[in-house]
């Protein structure tokens, strides 16, 4: 009884499957330095640009695939990638979206994503990354007005390059591992925001990503700068279509909060996650940072994560200012033959620096869901605080969740505090459910929507209606 | 007036094992039974047969209700057409809110009558003038399905969702065990306020105590799996002052 | 890279110079154990920082002193020495700078079916018995420290329990460290087989006479049968500047219990592992301990659970008591196999940081791998509680004696949860002496 319900659940569709028929420019697979002076000319990049990428192309070289994380993959081969795929233009580059290619366009409507202008209504500015480059971004004058900058990153380098220089690498530096050190020589393009001081950003801003063309990687970078006193909520979504063979993404995201702002990044990855026997799917490798520079700053990271073959990502924050704030709330479902490994790093540095991490794993038939979490205080942090929660619920005898926190505590001041719990849903409660007229369907969904919602009420609303879709579930706390 | 509930010859396994070994029994709209016996006899099998919990395997028998197999039905079928079970043991729901699992059980059993749905506040109405039936406070709605509950507070819980889904059957599994006076003439009141001329109640129990404040019409013995004697309140207040060893030692010489 | 290599040198060309003289030496099959594993130590070397299982712990400084791997035998040393430290009414075998000593030792009045004696003097006489015992259940490749126990195992304690066995009395194995070990290393091996349905009490003592610099390598194997008992205490009360390595690893049949309570307080470095394979339906374990450091005092724990059967259950609380430039290192490890159903897991581990200079370190693991399971694991690093202390302080109690109370209170959890009154006893009268005000605390508890 219980099994039929939860293989219901586990058998969802993958709707963003779809590949947009376009004409793309493409470098052809490989990678050697002439491949990042290629990339770094075609964006026009300046010298000191193309420099850090090939400073970070040669460290690189020297260094090996991570083989830590538990999970289980062939080696990667990274002269089969093409590191750079375009649509192809028909100008110079769009002004406005009336001359974006329609097919675009038409791929981004077939998602969900208001990049038209009747989309006002929805309130969230939008950057459009198609492949390697951002293809539209939406409300730039509105957000103009106050001062914040919101553009694709290959924009940023154009207008913004003194910002880029001051900024760039200085959260998540070239050679911090293989991953990040291949993203930072290749990297194509990806989102850029500053919010002025004193600025409450207006709107939500969100970078939708989207992988099209086969063969390719996709490595955006992501910067994001609060200064003094200022806050923006920014959001991500991610698809791909549905293919057999595996495709890499590597992103970088670094985000910079200076003394009182606050960043809130929002997640939500539906990366194609392959198919039911294991077939295709994402690789998603990737490093997220964000540095608390300034005293009272605070960075808050929630992700939802249900795509992607293979996850390996730590969403971190570095609490350097005094009384900082770290938060990490994550839902991760790993079903059929998916593998998460994620989880976050909390390094307290500044005193009274309080961080809170609630991890949330579903695994369900093959998948493999694992927590991995560094709490470290250090010596300098005296009252620092940590809560921890991870728990996991298991949907069926083949899958698999696993609990890896590292506690390093370096304060006698310091308070840290750790629980995890597993466990399954049990046919008590379903037959409990059923006897009050639920379906078993919806009892599950209802548990498992329980589980998670201490992690989705973190999410700004339409991502919350997004995130509990794909979760399977239907919205709790309508009433009341 | 036509039987709501119609059970002929009824044989149940547990594990393999015959626990229900031929139960007959007729309830007509309005009746309120009282099935007795002692621990062991089947009545709480009984209770989960007619709720359709895996497990209890049907070997010989029918059971029909408003002249529908009920056997054929799942379980939420069998809860939406108006079969309610009060659980022995309520089990917790960690991070579901009690008011959530309430309006999608309401709201499923007025989907199978064909009536809309009602919004939040239409349901909290309902919910809140529903509550002073069994005396629970508001805050029970906003906590966790039976997390952190106290056993007075759980079965009054159970009173609540009966109270909210009107049922055309209600099972009450022990709901009387483990109350004390004070909780048990709460559970009490609000079964009694349900009773009406279209609605019957199973009221399975250990003890005679819990019928001083439901007052039955029929009282059946249940023993090793059989109705073995039937009688009105009378039997109830005799197995009280004689235990089931009477009854019991009647059925072996028998 | 070069130091390195030396070292390995270092240990294979001990191995060439003592093979020859360890007992059993004429056994093929012994002859060729030891050789597989000084192969493998000298393939894989001391962990290094890259090794997941030796993060937190450094062996270079082990690595560095190339300890000589030939005990300081025939140290004089009189029963009244260790007097302190002899379990009454148990039966013991005493070992010195690893050495075993008979005339120190008692095993009169041994009931039928109980065989305890030195496991060197059995692979003289009849090393056959100890073939398909030795190295039953040890993982040479994950644990680098057994592999170079593997390779000189001589000295040490044989135990075997014949089924249905219930022994009364508690074993005692103590092991002696003297100054004259000071330089040297020793390897002993305890070998424990208990039979089906067979109950008994196994305490091992570690303490030091002098402040020798030596190196101790213990390795210790339990089979336990159908339904068997085996209570295992562990007191390691090394002298400050010795290096402890030490291992226990368990294997289990059905319905079989072991319940451990390791307790560390000595040494300048000391590492701990209990592996345990719940391998058949029903077994049980516990895992209990306390570890105290202060001074420049490394002590790391490492437990590992592997649940293989359904309808296991382990539970595990392990609290750390970290002063000065202290550091306790804890990781807890609970694997749950695929076809491990309906397995009950817990596990808890507190760390009280006492100075500015301490640190605790703590990873507790779960990697399970079937869904009908119950774990919950936790953890905490604190201080003590400030309202407490003011509470006491209140209360007539200087500063200093409030909070040597509160951390004794802290660490009674552990201590008063052991059932031989004589270990429970012995451990009150350690911990109270190494807290300050710790005379004046004792009226108090």
């Amino acid at each position: 009884m219980s099994k039929q319900s939860i293989d219901a659940l586990v058998k969802r569709e993958y709707t963003a499957g779809f590949v947009t028929d376009i004409e793309s420019d493409s470098l052809p697979p490989g990678l050697n330095e002439d491949v990042v002076r290629a990339i770094s000319a075609k964006k026009q990049e300046p010298e000191f640009l193309l420099n850090w990428r090939l400073e970070a192309f040669r460290h690189w070289l020297t260094m090996s695939e991570p083989r830590w994380a538990h999970v289980h993959y062939p080696p990667v081969d990274f002269q089969a990638i093409s590191y750079y795929s375009a649509p192809k233009a028909k100008t110079d580059g769009p002004k406005s979206l009336d001359e974006v290619d329609p097919e675009l366009l038409k791929t981004y409507e077939k998602l969900g994503i208001p990049l038209h202008e009747r989309a006002r209504l929805a309130g969230v500015a939008v950057d459009a990354v198609f492949d390697s480059v951002s293809v539209a971004t939406t409300f730039k004058d509105k957000l103009a007005e106050k001062g914040v900058i919101f553009c694709s990153f290959s924009e940023a380098v154009r207008e913004h390059p003194e910002l880029i220089e001051q900024y760039l690498g200085t959260v998540v530096p070239t050679g911090d591992n293989f991953y990040a050190a291949l993203n930072s020589a290749v990297f194509s393009d990806g989102s850029f925001v500053y919010v002025p001081k004193g600025v409450r950003c207006p709107m939500e801003l969100s970078t939708y990503f989207r992988i099209n063309a086969a063969n390719t990687g996709q490595f955006e970078r992501t910067l994001i700068i609060a200064d003094e006193g200022s806050y923006v909520s920014y959001l991500e979504g991610c698809t791909a279509p549905q293919r057999d063979e595996n495709q890499l993404h590597a992103a970088v995201v670094e985000l910079v909060t200076l003394k009182d702002a606050q960043i809130k990044y929002s997640t939500v990855q539906n990366w194609y996650p392959g198919d039911e026997q294991g077939r295709g799917g994402i690789y998603n490798f990737v490093t997220k940072r964000g540095h608390c520079r300034g005293a009272n700053s605070k960075i808050s990271w929630t992700q939802v994560e249900t795509g992607s073959a293979i996850t390996w990502k730590y969403p971190s924050c570095v609490l350097e200012g005094d009384n900082s704030v770290g938060e990490f709330y994550s839902v991760a479902l790993a079903n059929n033959y998916q593998q998460a490994d994620t989880g976050t790093k909390m390094i307290h540095i500044g005193k009274n620096t309080r961080s809170t991490i609630i991890s949330k794993g579903i695994s369900a038939g093959h998948g493999q869901n694992a927590y991995r979490g560094l709490v470290k205080i250090l010596k300098s942090a005296a009252g620092a605080r940590n809560y921890t929660q991870c728990d996991s619920l298991l949907l069926g005898e083949q899958c698999g969740a696993h609990t890896f926190p590292y506690i390093e505590t370096k304060n006698p001041t310091a308070q840290v505090e750790h629980e995890a719990t597993t466990s399954k849903i049990s046919d008590d409660q379903l037959f409990y459910c059923r006897q009050r007229g639920l379906s078993a369907e919806d009892a599950v969904s209802m548990i498992v929507n329980g589980f998670c919602k201490e992690v989705i009420k973190e999410l700004p609303m339409e991502f919350a209606v997004e995130a509990q879709n794909l979760l399977g579930v239907s919205l709790e706390g309508s009433v009341g | 007036m036509s039987d709501m509930l119609s059970i002929k010859n009824l044989h149940a396994n547990v594990d393999g094992k015959p626990i229900l070994k031929g139960i007959n029994l007729e309830i007509k709209a309005g009746e309120v039974h009282a099935i007795m016996g002692p621990n062991g006899s089947g009545k709480s099998t009984l209770a989960n047969v007619l709720a359709g919990r895996e497990g209890y395997d049907v070997t010989d028998g029918t059971v029909t209700f408003q002249g529908k197999n009920l056997l054929e039905m799942e379980p939420e079928e069998r809860a939406r057409a108006g079969v309610f079970l009060a659980f022995q043991y309520p089990v917790e729901i960690p991070g579901v809110s009690n008011v959530y699992l309430l309006k999608a059980a309401v709201n499923a059993a007025r989907k199978h009558r064909g009536l809309p749905e009602l919004d939040a506040m239409d349901f909290l109405t309902l919910v809140r003038e529903k509550m002073q039936l069994v005396k629970m406070d508001e805050q029970f709605l906003y906590r966790a399905v039976n997390e952190g509950f106290s056993g007075g507070e759980k079965k009054r819980n159970e009173i609540l969702q009966m109270a909210l889904l009107e049922p055309a059957l209600g099972v009450l599994d022990e709901t009387d065990s483990g109350l004390d006076i004070d909780a048990l003439k709460i559970v009490s009141d609000g079964v009694n306020a349900l009773r009406g001329k279209d609605r019957a109640f199973v009221l399975v129990t250990h003890y005679q105590r819990l019928l001083n404040y439901v007052v039955p019409d029929y009282v059946h013995v249940l023993a090793n799996g059989q109705i073995v004697k039937s009688g009105d309140r009378g039997l109830a207040l005799e197995l009280e002052k004689k235990g089931y060893g009477w009854i019991e030692g009647a059925t072996a010489r028998a | 890279m070069n130091a390195v290599l030396q070292t390995h040198h270092h240990y294979a060309a001990e191995f060439e110079r003592n093979v020859a003289e360890l007992p059993g030496a004429g056994a093929d099959w012994l002859a060729e154990l030891r050789r597989g594993a000084i192969d493998r130590f000298a393939a894989h070397g001391f962990p290094g920082p890259r090794d997941e299982n030796w993060k937190y712990t450094r062996t270079a400084p082990i690595e560095r002193r190339n300890f000589t791997c030939r005990s300081a035998a025939g140290e004089p040393l009189g029963v009244d020495q260790i007097q302190d430290v002899l379990l009454p009414n148990a039966y013991q075998l005493v070992f010195v700078n690893g050495v075993y000593r008979a005339e120190l030792s008692n095993v009169s009045d041994m009931p039928a079916g109980v065989t305890l004696s030195s496991l060197a003097a059995v692979l003289q006489a009849s090393p056959a018995t100890l073939e398909g015992l030795l190295n039953r259940h040890v993982d040479q490749d994950r644990h680098p420290f057994a592999a170079l126990n593997t390779a000189f195992v001589g000295e040490g304690a044989f135990i075997a329990l014949a089924a249905n066995t219930m022994l009364e009395r508690p074993i005692q194995l103590l092991f002696v460290t003297t100054a004259a070990q000071d330089g040297h290393a020793a390897h002993p091996r305890v070998v424990v087989s208990a039979g089906d349905n067979s109950e008994a009490t196994l305490v091992e003592t570690h303490v030091g006479l002098g402040e020798a610099v030596s190196f101790t390598n213990l390795l210790t194997e339990v089979t336990l049968g159908r339904n068997a008992g085996l209570e295992y205490y562990r007191l390691q009360e090394e002298s400050v500047k010795a290096f402890h390595i030490s291992a226990v690893h368990v294997s289990q049949e059905a319905d079989s219990r072991f319940v451990s309570t390791a307790i560390s307080l000595g040494a300048v470095l000391s590492r701990h592992d209990i592996d345990v394979r719940l391998a058949v339906r029903g077994a049980q374990c516990s895992l209990n301990g306390l570890y105290m450091a202060a001074g420049r005092q490394h002590v790391d724990t490492h437990t590992r659970i592997d649940h293989m059967a359904p309808h296991c259950s382990s539970s595990e609380f392990y609290k750390g008591v970290l002063d000065g430039h202290g550091r306790g290192v804890f990781n807890g490890k609970v694997m749950v196999h695929p076809h491990a159903i309906k397995t009950d897991a817990r596990q808890q581990n507190q760390n009280l940081l006492l100075s500015l200079d301490a640190e605790a370190d703590t990873k507790p693991e779960l990697e399970i791998y079937n869904d009908d399971v119950k774990c919950a694991h936790g953890a905490t690093v604190g201080q003590l509680d400030a309202d407490a202390v003011f509470y006491l302080r209140s209360r007539g109690l200087d500063e200093t004696a409030s909070r040597g109370l509160l951390t004794y209170a802290f660490a009674a959890e552990i201590i008063n949860a052991i059932k031989l009154d004589a270990v429970r006893e012995h451990l009150r009268a350690v911990v109270l002496a190494r807290l300050p005000e710790g005379e004046h605390i004792k009226e108090l508890v």
